[in-house]
């Protein structure tokens, strides 16, 4: 039997209106997050991977309008009060966001910072509370704990901040730990560090991960289940596997063709995609990848070619049946 | 080739900090300490290492943004360090840098011609405006700006865009060393891919030597002759591109490598999970010996005692007094 559906949105889509454009963030997405699992969402930088999440969440901004249906456990979250949402949020998924300094409260200790929604949701006492959230500390592998605790964020490094971050993103045992680039801002090797963590919370205590990253090295090593995102919509969705060894997206192509390998010598050229991501106040007509796409159609810029199945698992959003490889790196 | 166009020798760059307290003690962060290296004229060298292994801090004293408190910067038969102002400038003309945030370093109130036509207007100022101007547009092109760009302001720019506009202010003067202090770092993926294609590019058409700072391993790898690993100031490893990825002979170098994710699930998976622990010490109160010995699997009595020096190692040079024995296996 399959895991049970944790998370399921159903042609999510998200606007905004700034100085009277309108922004299309997010477009009629459907997700599916089982639980356990690790479901990574790739895209770059404004296809509007967070702002998905976060209106899962009831977070966007105030000039956002957020349509669709995201169901948690059965339930309704659009719309849902917000006392509703604030209990979901603090005990049923965590949020790491990239920058650990935006969830860390520079004025807390954080031992206080910790401690707080054990005391809140879970209503323990003073000191079952630091009890616990020292433990959390030595779960994330943050030396002297019990120091630490008296601390504050200002005297942590990068890496241990995003500990502290992840600490309490997993303190009140979530389902789900949303991870939003959580490692962009880290080096290689605290980034491991931040890595096999998130393996751990998977695997020790069963949470479901959403990761979000430009990275497609982060998401080899990590997840289950990929959706690549561009200009707002999901435009492959597979196993990893499906992602890396039988992708049928030009977009997810030309990604993993621009990423250099450590293999590759000077002589390989990285194959870049021309051009630069839509702005989403102007999303092409069409598919939103047209321009920058080598397999153009006649076709591609006249209507928005829908999701559709190629496999059990595996969907893609392009009309080109054709075999990729056009702008592979080797021979190409 | 190889003709050195730039010889650094025992460069340290010391800051004062100020402890906290009643009777503060006055310390040194030791941000660069007795690095050494040759860059060879149309050379790209790569310098890698953590987050405050002072290589952006050394990117900016080769430029002199940063004063050298001791050591020498070799250009063009001169030592750089301790000249005045305007010898300096002088010498800068030839030496140019390009900086991590594009955006931040392009001022918001000069349009792109005026950003990309300062250096002529500084270093030539009888030069026409018709002349800057049909520089300016060479050079606009050369890097890929549409010239109709011209009269536009920076934010009107993305990142990529507007690190075309760094470059194109750093190549204006044709200088023969360009110092690119983590160039793509803040650029998405695909346009990563376009800059470093550019930079590849610029270096053939000019003949310009680079010293590539970043902490991205692969985009080094890619751009880089040769690559140096810092280490709390100090140099772990100088060895070609090749050799330094394929055998690394450093611990420092090994576990930098290893931990660069491979983008292909099933090879991710199957290698052992070997990470370096923890992060480096402070600058301030660095491990005595050698440096990387409190996060190194393989210190022993030796490497506490003993400082180790940079000695030739099969093809690399290295910092380690175990390099014989430790096997590369990355």
């Amino acid at each position: 039997m399959a895991p049970a559906t944790l998370l399921e949105a159903r042609q999510l889509t998200v606007e905004f209106t700034t100085r009277g454009r309108v922004v299309h963030a997010v477009t009629e997405v459907d997700l599916d997050l089982a639980q356990g699992e690790v479901l990574a969402i790739v895209g770059e930088s404004g296809s509007g991977k967070s702002q998905m999440l976060l209106s899962m969440l009831g977070l966007t901004a105030p000039n956002s309008r957020v349509k669709g249906s995201v169901r948690f456990d059965g339930q309704e979250l659009l719309g849902a009060p917000e006392k509703r949402l604030n209990q979901i949020r603090a005990r049923k998924i965590g949020y790491v966001f990239q920058d650990p300094m935006t969830s860390l409260n520079p004025y807390l200790s954080i031992g206080l910072q910790l401690a707080e929604p054990l005391r809140i949701h879970k209503k323990l006492g003073k000191a079952a509370a630091a009890a616990q959230a020292v433990e959390m500390l030595r779960a994330v592998h943050i030396s002297e704990p019990e120091q630490r605790m008296r601390q504050y964020p200002h005297q942590l490094s990068g890496g241990m901040r995003q500990r502290v971050a992840i600490a309490m993103a997993l303190v009140c045992g979530p389902e789900i730990l949303i991870a939003d680039e959580p490692t962009t801002a880290l080096d290689v090797t605290v980034q491991a560090q931040v890595l096999s963590l998130l393996r751990e919370a998977r695997e020790r205590l069963g949470t479901a991960v959403i990761l979000v990253t430009h990275d497609l090295g982060v998401i080899a090593e990590l997840a289950d289940r990929v959706n690549v995102m561009y200009a707002g919509r999901i435009v492959e969705k597979g196993t990893v596997e499906d992602i890396f060894y039988r992708r049928r997206h030009p977009y997810t192509e030309a990604l993993e063709n621009s990423i250099p390998d450590l293999s590759d010598s000077r002589a390989t050229p990285l194959v870049a995609i021309e051009g630069n991501p839509p702005d989403l106040s102007a999303v092409p007509a069409g598919c939103a990848f047209h321009p920058r796409c080598p397999y153009r159609l006649a076709m591609c810029d006249q209507a928005v070619p829908p999701l559709e199945a190629v496999d059990e698992n595996h969907s893609k959003a392009c009309f080109y049946q054709g075999e990729l490889g056009r702008g592979a790196k080797a021979g190409g | 080739m190889s003709e050195t166009i730039l010889s650094v020798r025992d460069l340290c760059v010391y800051f004062e900090i100020r402890d906290e307290g009643w009777f503060p003690e006055k310390k040194l962060l030791r941000a660069v300490d007795g690095v050494s290296f040759d860059l060879e004229a149309g050379e790209t060298l790569g310098v890698v290492g953590e987050s405050g292994c002072g290589k952006s801090t050394l990117a900016r004293a080769i430029v002199a943004l940063v004063p050298a408190t001791s050591g020498e910067i070799r250009f063009d038969g001169q030592n750089l360090v301790g000249l005045d102002a305007e010898q300096l400038r002088q010498q800068r003309r030839h030496l140019q840098i390009i900086f991590q945030d594009p955006l931040a370093s392009l001022d918001p109130r000069m349009t792109v011609g005026e950003i990309i036509g300062e250096p002529l207007r500084s270093f030539f100022p009888r030069m026409s405006a018709a002349e800057r101007r049909t520089k300016v547009i060479e050079i606009m092109q050369r890097v890929g700006l549409m010239a109709g760009y011209i009269n536009r302001y920076p934010h009107e720019f993305s990142g990529g865009q507007a690190q075309r506009i760094g470059i194109a202010r750093a190549l204006i003067l044709h200088p023969e060393v360009v110092v690119c202090d983590e160039p793509v770092s803040a650029l998405d993926v695909s346009i990563k891919a376009q800059i470093v294609n550019l930079l590849m590019e610029l270096q053939q058409v000019y003949g310009i030597s680079l010293l590539f700072v970043a902490h991205d391993l692969a985009s080094v790898r890619h751009i880089s002759h040769r690559v140096l690993v810092l280490y709390l100031g100090k140099v772990m490893e100088l060895a070609d591109s090749d050799a330094i990825y394929r055998a690394p002979r450093h611990p420092y170098t090994q576990s930098l490598i290893h931990a660069v994710p491979v983008a292909d699930p099933r090879q991710a998976r199957a290698r052992p999970a070997k990470g370096l622990e923890g992060e480096p010490p402070s600058p301030i109160d660095p491990p005595s010996g050698c440096v990387f010995r409190t996060r190194c699997p393989y210190a022993v009595e030796r490497c506490a005692a003993e400082v180790p020096a940079l000695r030739q190692v099969g093809e690399s040079r290295v910092a380690c007094h175990l390099a014989e024995q430790i096997q590369s296996s990355s």
